[in-house]
């Protein structure tokens, strides 16, 4: 979160240019909100490489319902913050887990295949893509039964395994300030800037 | 050096720049190498404001761009992606301004772009990027690289780093106040020659008038129908107009060199011109950048809100439609419209050129992908004018070739002259049999009797 917090810090600290040109559209605000949402969907009257956009869909959906939707992780973040919610059925979870693995397989292979993207890929993009790919792996080493909480499981799960995943997950939480995870949070900074600017003069976005 | 004497004009060619150099000298100055990245990453650093800042942090290099950008499209080469054209820019911002520059530093993780590689990214940022901005319709963060493309010239200029042709039209704009020659006394001479052959009254420095009318270069020099359409046009509409031999060149080769410099000197003679004959209204002709520069950079350049408002051409006439003071003969036959980019998509008036085709009475018969998502010509950001870049513009345009086509209209209008010039140079090029009308032209043509 630091880590984070000291990105957005830098980046936002930067000196702002004043705008003296008369707006077109005063409803800036509404304009940068549009903008992320807008930007969730595929762009229109734009072609763009279709199936690696469906593919990253996929896998960002498979990861936020396995982060966000599997019975240990909720109670993982209802033990530090209090906060919990009604976890997704096991077998939902083995599909996302599926889906996310395979959808990140097939990024790799993507990334690695095609020529613009080869060319466009550094260090950042192969280690972020490591990193996101290690909690899924070693989480699914653990789901060998149903999830039941620790007091009623009848067989504890592996504690080594345990502290792998867990460790994954640390690198990931510790690698995402420096390298593209970061998109998670900047995503929102970008397109309301966007937005925001584009919205003030009617511009296409 | 490039300069006047080694540099003339040519305007035999159907596209008008200066005549292809004998020698190239696409490097201006003579500043060691290590001079010349240093003064790249100093100017690319005084652009990293809080927007370049965002963007340079935020690409996820999915490569979504270069699917959106015609110039990579004709290539297949990747260096032709447009987040690609950037990496000095980012290298940079990651060096110098980035949150982890110690870092970066430290373990040379980002190093200083070096000359040779400023050399090399000279052809990707100025003769395969037009400034179109479609890439940013397709990238999923919202980036505008063709906002940092224009920041990244800034450094490509400090380091003397710009082509040949582009530094010369652009050091001649600012020299005698045209890119193309269309100093204060050519446009007397034309003005006096459009009067006595098409009957018009072309009022120029007026003391006082409404309206101030700029025009492009391209049309003083190729398209001077134009000045005569917008003459035919304002007396109809009676409105009180002048041109000022002070200031009437709408185009900004400042812009395009990376000079900003010269980039506020040529947006101030305009303004100075405006405020001199007390216009409410700046009136700017049918160029596409000239709109960009002046509606959405040129108060920034004056540093406060400008005094008055600013109009690309199409936008007056729409209004005229609107305010039910302008009517027109209906136009017969089906017509296609091509999107200038900076004032479509990048600039926000998508909508003028259409209502003032309704108010023609035409059928629209829009092409694939029109409106804001329109291909761009090729030619703008200073492509048409260098030699150099012409077989990959050529093949850029067979897209907007086919664009065309689709629609099967037997007519086609634009209202950018830079755009005219680069579809009769394409036209010319390919034998194309579609010619390129000025929807200006159009409406004067249509004018009731």
């Amino acid at each position: 979160m630091l880590g984070l917090a000291w990105r957005l810090y830098v980046v936002l600290g930067r000196p702002a240019r004043a705008d003296y040109s008369e707006p077109r559209r005063s409803d800036l605000v509404a304009g940068a909100m549009r903008t992320i949402f807008a930007k969730m969907l595929p762009p229109r009257g734009v072609k763009v490489r279709g199936v690696a956009m469906a593919n990253a869909y996929l896998y960002h959906a498979g990861l936020a319902l396995v982060a966000f939707g599997f019975a240990p992780h909720i109670r993982f973040i209802e033990r530090y913050t209090g906060i919990g919610w009604p976890a997704l059925p096991d077998p939902v979870m083995y599909v996302a887990s599926g889906v996310a693995i395979v959808g990140l397989v097939i990024a790799l292979i993507d990334r690695l295949s095609d020529r613009v993207l080869r060319l466009l890929s550094g260090f950042d993009d192969y280690f972020s893509w490591a990193v996101v790919m290690l909690p899924l792996l070693t989480g699914m080493a653990l789901i060998d039964r149903p999830y039941q909480p620790a007091p009623q499981a009848a067989t504890p799960v592996s504690p080594g395994l345990l502290a792998i995943h867990l460790l994954s997950l640390e690198l990931l939480l510790v690698w995402l300030p420096f390298g593209k995870l970061a998109h998670a949070a900047l995503v929102f900074v970008s397109r309301w800037r966007t937005g925001a600017d584009f919205t003030r003069k009617g511009a296409a976005i | 050096m490039s300069g006047p004497d080694l540099d003339p004009l040519d305007f035999d060619a159907p596209r008008f720049t200066i005549r292809k150099p004998a020698v190239r000298y696409d490097q201006q100055g003579d500043a060691s190498d290590a001079e010349r990245s240093a003064a790249a990453v100093r100017a690319f650093v005084r652009d990293m404001s809080r927007t370049a800042a965002t963007y340079m942090e935020s690409c996820i290099r999915c490569g979504h761009c270069a699917e959106a950008c015609h110039f990579y499209l004709a290539s297949g080469d990747p260096a032709h992606t447009p987040i690609w054209k950037l990496e000095p820019f980012r290298q940079a911002y990651r060096r110098e301004a980035g949150p982890f520059r110690w870092l970066y530093r430290k373990l040379n993780l980002a190093p200083e772009p070096a000359a040779r590689e400023l050399r090399e990214w000279q052809e990707l940022l100025y003769d395969s990027c037009s400034m179109c901005g479609r890439c940013t319709l397709a990238c999923p963060m919202g980036i505008d690289i063709a906002g940092l493309v224009a920041q990244a010239r800034h450094g490509m200029f400090a380091a003397g780093l710009v082509p040949h042709e582009l530094h010369a039209v652009a050091e001649r704009a600012e020299r005698e106040g045209s890119p193309l020659g269309a100093t204060p006394k050519v446009l007397k001479e034309r003005i006096e020659w459009l009067c006595d052959e098409h009957a018009v009254e072309i009022p120029l420095d007026l003391p006082r008038a409404e309206v101030l009318v700029t025009l492009s270069s391209i049309e003083i020099m190729k398209y001077p129908k134009s000045i005569v359409a917008t003459a035919r046009i304002l007396k109809h509409l009676g409105v009180s107009w002048t041109l000022r031999s002070e200031g009437y060149e709408a185009t900004n080769f400042g812009l395009f060199s990376g000079n900003a410099d010269w980039q506020r000197d040529m947006s101030l003679r305009v303004i100075n011109a405006a405020l001199a004959c007390g216009a409410r209204t700046l009136l700017l002709p049918e160029c596409g950048h000239a709109y960009g520069a002046m509606r959405w950079q040129g108060a920034n350049m004056y540093g406060k809100p400008l005094p008055f408002r600013v109009l690309h051409v199409t936008e007056f006439l729409a209004d005229a439609v609107r305010g039910g003071r302008l009517k027109l003969k209906p136009l017969a036959g089906s017509i296609t419209f091509h999107d200038p980019c900076q004032v479509s998509r990048r600039g926000g008036a998508t909508q003028a050129p259409r209502e003032v085709l309704a108010a023609l009475g035409a059928e629209l018969r829009e092409m694939p992908a029109a409106g804001n998502a329109n291909w761009c010509c090729g030619g703008g950001g200073g492509v048409v004018t260098l030699h150099r870049a012409d077989e990959h513009r050529y093949r850029a345009f067979e897209i907007k070739m086919k664009q065309v086509e689709a629609t099967g209209a037997q007519r086609l209008a634009t209202s950018c002259s830079n755009c005219r010039l680069t579809f009769d140079d394409g036209q010319a090029h390919y034998k194309w049999d579609h010619r390129i009308e000025s929807l200006l032209e159009l409406v004067a043509e249509q004018l009731p009797t």
